[in-house]
């Protein structure tokens, strides 16, 4: 048992066999803490090995093992690109473990939340380990199951029920388009192992035709809009560690699934597949972010956010297509690096800020923000982790959401040269949506950690409200140093996704980055673009450290407490305050009126009468709306309409099956 | 030797905007009075009330966070790191690697970030309502600004200022379509950063349409005084950019000797005082408009920038 994938099968087999331990062992209080610890200390030794094969520019391992269907078994492959997510995926779900052993401990249902995590954990790493059709739509349905069960784990409540029947249908949906498109990709001859399928890509159409289902069927677990409608329902309904990681961590399976189909399996891209992926996630950028402007709840505004950023991961991804077709391998690999960096990005920053909302759920037992305020002092830990993870987000430098999003750009600017009449409209209005989703990102946040952390206490919770524990406050500062790590040196961390991106793009990969001096990032060429991230960082803290210093120094440092000023007029009642929705107002009237439709109605008392005036503003969700309504209430009409078959009387139904073979026998007779 | 130069002409850079800041708010101010048939204050007149602010103490809400604390010290020095990457008098500096021009506008968005986080700190609906519409501004502002940079960064083939200057400045860039939009709207984007007049205005206190100095109403003494030093900082970057691309003559090559050095430096105080001179003059002329006017003036930015960006891509001439 020398390779690698063997190895990191035991270590899935044991993470198997820790969801039967919390099976055997519910009943036990102290279940908990040996189920996260277990996972804790598996993930993390999958993490280390997984680290050492990336960076000795491990080979290729693989094994077979006889499950599964009896002609081909269970195939594991372990190459460059699943070394990449099953770092992502163990990582993240090292931290969440880690996270969990504090904050699993105000679970009141144990039972029902422990077997699915272990599980989930799992199957996320069986899908990115699998190398044949078969154990990949198994593995892949095992973690939509498990992820499932947890979202549904608080199950009296109304909206969790809604959010696991929407999942479901979803997942199904999602899991059935990937069915068809393995079933195409193996052909005729039924080829369903990886290798088989790579030997023998389809022709032009049959690709065509699999690179849309696999966008519908990775696309909609990923969380491509229209597809996303289960995802702000679902990830928030589920504890917030297991929210980390369906926002963190399974929308980089499903972004894994995309690149191992399109990008290994499919063959030479066509020049048009870029501008179906680029235009979906252009829209699904903005809309992220617009959606996520209008919620109040802290969670769902977070799911919401990972819908934008799975929109920005696809930009880099529909790039990289574009450029792959016309043979720019060069700025291929930059695309290419661009959307995988953001990839990890994602996760790191995505787990650290839904745990802190598990943190202030945990403290103040609320998600609505409006409940919340002037948390900072009560929660100065989390409040400082949260400001990382907001600005991280929000592609500020020095952080690292800023590098791959800026890696982004430099690869927008290099597609003029692309021929295509399509992609020189498409990519620039592509850029344009990219720079607004990280402005109103940047909004989004101000928003959330302004009402959340800052201003007075909305309610008792609030005022009330302690620091969580350190297990908790452990997790998230790990995720802020790879927030401030990665953006002050991106370099190794570019170098590391090299032979990723070298195994996608034929062998073409960005230049080295480790070498470059003063520790820059050059995508191209210095005299192009270059950026460094530990200037930024070094030049900003000096420069505010300097001036402070020099302030205190020689003009004056004195300072007095005094009530606010308010423009002389303050008034104690924290409902002064801004709001959320107040907060969101101004956007929501300049975007909202066009995206949602959103109306305001304003109720004023008549003149002389005390009562309060009432705003009332309506949002019309144009995918639930404009796309899911219709279409489930047709399928419920069809059903209303099929109904009527079962009362059919016994002549009727004979005619029925008659007239079926009948017409069954005339299609083959015409088919022949 | 050649490294102390650079290092020497990377230092002087970073010390010019931070002395010039305020004279630049000195004489808009001036320009302003004179126009209006005022003596007004002297063009000094700005770094004495940042020195008496700085002297002053500092009144701090009962319920403020160290984040109100801190933000003033962060806005400053993201708006001064950015302001010291923008050539002035010399282009090709020690440092100007460092940050691109997305790297810059994004700097001013982290300053924007923290600016508005402290407005909202002390739980005051001014506060509030000043963060509210910056970062609806913002949200418009930024995207509008990097299609110009886009433009920019299409005609020069770099995002580095210091290739663009020296690009600009060369012989073979002619007028093009593209460049004209791309000067409109980084000026539209300019007027609307800087919180001037017509989308702001800076000399009001008291009134419901202000946006930035809403945010830092409960700012006083030296805190105040880094606020004002970052907002004189953003003015200057902007007109340092706008002049070092689209008038970069003057601006001295990497490794040029102290004679152009000091030519460059006379040809950026012209050129700083025609700026000031013009923005004056605009202020003078236009009026306020309604806040919710603002997203149509910003979307015409947009617009225009995400135009001339089309242009480049159909072609590299235009």
């Amino acid at each position: 048992m020398t390779n690698s994938v063997s190895v990191l099968l035991l270590l899935v087999a044991a993470q198997l066999a820790t969801a039967v331990i919390a099976v055997v062992f519910s009943r036990s209080a102290s279940v908990g803490r040996l189920v996260y610890g277990l996972s804790f200390f598996i993930s993390s030794l999958a993490v280390v090995l997984l680290l050492f094969h990336l960076l000795a520019l491990g080979e290729v391992s693989r094994t077979s093992l006889p499950l599964g269907l009896p002609w081909i078994g269970a195939n594991f492959r372990l190459d460059a690109l699943s070394s990449l997510f099953l770092l992502i995926v163990d990582f993240g779900g090292a931290i969440a473990s880690l996270y969990a052993l504090g904050y699993g401990r105000h679970e009141d249902a144990p039972h029902r939340v422990l077997p699915f995590y272990a599980a989930f954990l799992a199957g996320m790493n069986l899908v990115v380990l699998a190398d044949d059709a078969f154990t990949f739509l198994l593995s892949w349905e095992l973690m939509s199951l498990t992820s499932w069960a947890l979202v549904v784990a608080h199950h009296r409540s109304e909206a969790n029920r809604k959010a696991g029947v929407i999942y479901l249908v979803m997942a199904s949906f999602g899991t059935f388009c990937l069915l068809l498109a393995f079933g195409l990709l193996a052909g005729s001859a039924g080829a369903y192992g990886f290798d088989a399928i790579r030997a023998l890509p389809p022709g032009p159409g049959i690709a065509g035709l699999v690179l849309i289902l696999a966008l519908v069927g990775a696309g909609s677990k990923a969380g491509l809009v229209p597809l996303h409608v289960w995802l702000p329902l679902a990830h928030p309904a589920a504890p917030s560690h297991v929210s980390a990681l369906m926002s963190g961590v399974m929308t980089k399976v499903a972004i894994y699934g995309f690149i191992r189909i399109v990008f290994d399996l499919l063959g030479p891209p066509a020049w048009w597949w870029s501008l179906v992926v680029l235009a979906l996630a252009g829209i699904t950028s903005v809309m992220g972010v617009l959606y996520a402007l209008m919620q109040h709840d802290i969670k769902r505004l977070l799911a919401y956010h990972t819908v934008e950023n799975v929109g920005i991961i696809f930009i880099g991804l529909g790039l990289a297509l574009a450029f792959r077709a016309y043979g720019m391998v060069g700025a291929g690999a930059l695309a290419l690096t661009a959307g995988l960096l953001h990839a990890v990005n994602h996760s790191v920053f995505k787990s650290l800020l839904f745990f802190g909302s598990g943190a202030i759920l945990t403290a103040t037992g609320e998600r609505d923000m409006e409940q919340m305020g002037g948390l900072i002092h009560r929660m100065p830990h989390t409040a400082f982790a949260f400001l990382v993870g907001s600005a991280a987000i929000s592609a500020l430098p020095p952080l690292n959401g800023f590098v791959s999003e800026w890696l982004t750009f430099q690869a927008i600017l290099l597609s003029p040269q692309l021929p295509s009449w399509g992609l020189k409209f498409l990519v620039p209005a592509t850029g344009a949506l990219l720079a607004l989703s990280a402005a109103l990102a940047a909004a989004c946040f101000v928003k959330a950690f302004g009402i959340i952390f800052l201003g007075r206490p909305r309610s008792d919770a609030a005022t009330k409200a302690r620091e969580v524990d350190r297990f908790s406050l452990a997790a998230m500062y790990a995720l802020v140093a790879f927030c401030l790590i990665i953006g002050i040196l991106p370099g190794p961390f570019i170098d590391l996704l090299a032979p990723v991106v070298k195994s996608l793009m034929l062998g073409q990969s960005m230049p080295h980055q480790s070498g470059v001096a003063w520790m820059s990032i050059v995508p191209i060429a210095e005299s192009r673009s270059s950026y460094n991230g530990l200037l930024v960082f070094l030049f900003i803290a000096v420069s505010a450290w300097l001036a402070a210093l020099a302030i205190h120094r020689f003009a004056s440092r004195a300072t007095r407490r005094g009530p606010a000023w308010d423009c002389g007029a303050p008034d104690p009642r924290p409902i002064t305050q801004y709001s959320a929705s107040s907060f969101a107002q101004p956007i929501r009237r300049v975007f909202g009126s066009l995206v949602f439709r959103a109306r305001e109605n304003v109720v004023m008392p008549p003149p002389g009468d005390l009562g309060p005036a009432r705003l009332d503003v309506a949002l019309i969700d144009p995918v639930w709306d404009g796309i899911y309504k219709p279409v489930s209430a047709g399928i419920l009409g069809l059903a209303d309409r099929l109904n009527r078959l079962q009362f059919l009387t016994i002549r009727q139904f004979l005619m029925l099956v008659f007239s079926t073979l009948v017409l069954l026998l005339l299609v083959l007779a015409i088919w022949q | 030797m050649a490294v102390i130069v650079d290092f020497a002409v990377q230092g002087a850079q970073m010390l010019l905007v931070l002395l010039l800041a305020p004279l630049l708010t000195g004489v808009v101010r001036k320009v302003k009075a004179r126009l209006t048939l005022r003596r007004g204050a002297s063009v000094f007149q700005p770094y004495r009330d940042l020195l008496r602010l700085m002297r002053k103490e500092v009144v701090l809400a009962e319920n403020a966070s160290w984040l109100f604390r801190a933000a003033p010290y962060l806005i400053f020095a993201s708006t001064w790191v950015a302001a010291a990457l923008v050539p002035t008098f010399a282009g090709g500096l020690v440092f100007s690697w460092t940050a691109d021009l997305i790297a810059i506008i994004s700097l001013l968005g982290f300053g924007r970030f923290f600016l508005a986080l402290a407005g909202m700190d002390i739980g005051t609906s001014f506060g509030g309502i000043g963060s509210s519409r910056e970062m609806m501004i913002a949200s418009l502002a930024e995207p509008a600004m990097m299609l110009t940079v886009f433009s920019l960064a299409l005609i020069a083939g770099s995002t580095q200022l210091s290739t663009v200057a020296a690009m600009m400045s060369s012989t073979e860039m002619g007028l093009r379509v593209s460049l004209g939009m791309a000067l409109v709207a980084l000026i539209m984007v300019a007027i609307a950063e800087n919180a001037r007049i017509p989308v702001d205005n800076p000399a009001t206190h008291l009134e419901l349409t202000m946006v930035h100095e809403a945010m830092v109403l409960e700012y006083s003494g030296r805190h105040l005084a880094l606020i004002e030093l970052a907002a004189s900082l953003k003015l200057i970057l902007y007109v340092s950019l706008i002049a070092c691309i689209f008038v970069p003559w003057g601006i001295g090559a990497p490794g040029a000797g102290p004679l152009l050095y000091a030519v460059g430096a006379v040809a950026y105080f012209g050129k700083f005082m025609i700026g000031a001179f013009l923005l004056g003059l605009f202020e003078t002329m236009v009026a306020k408009m309604r806040v919710f006017r603002v997203p149509d003036f910003l979307g015409a930015a947009l617009m225009l920038g995400l135009l001339g960006t089309l242009l480049l891509f159909v072609s590299r001439s235009l």
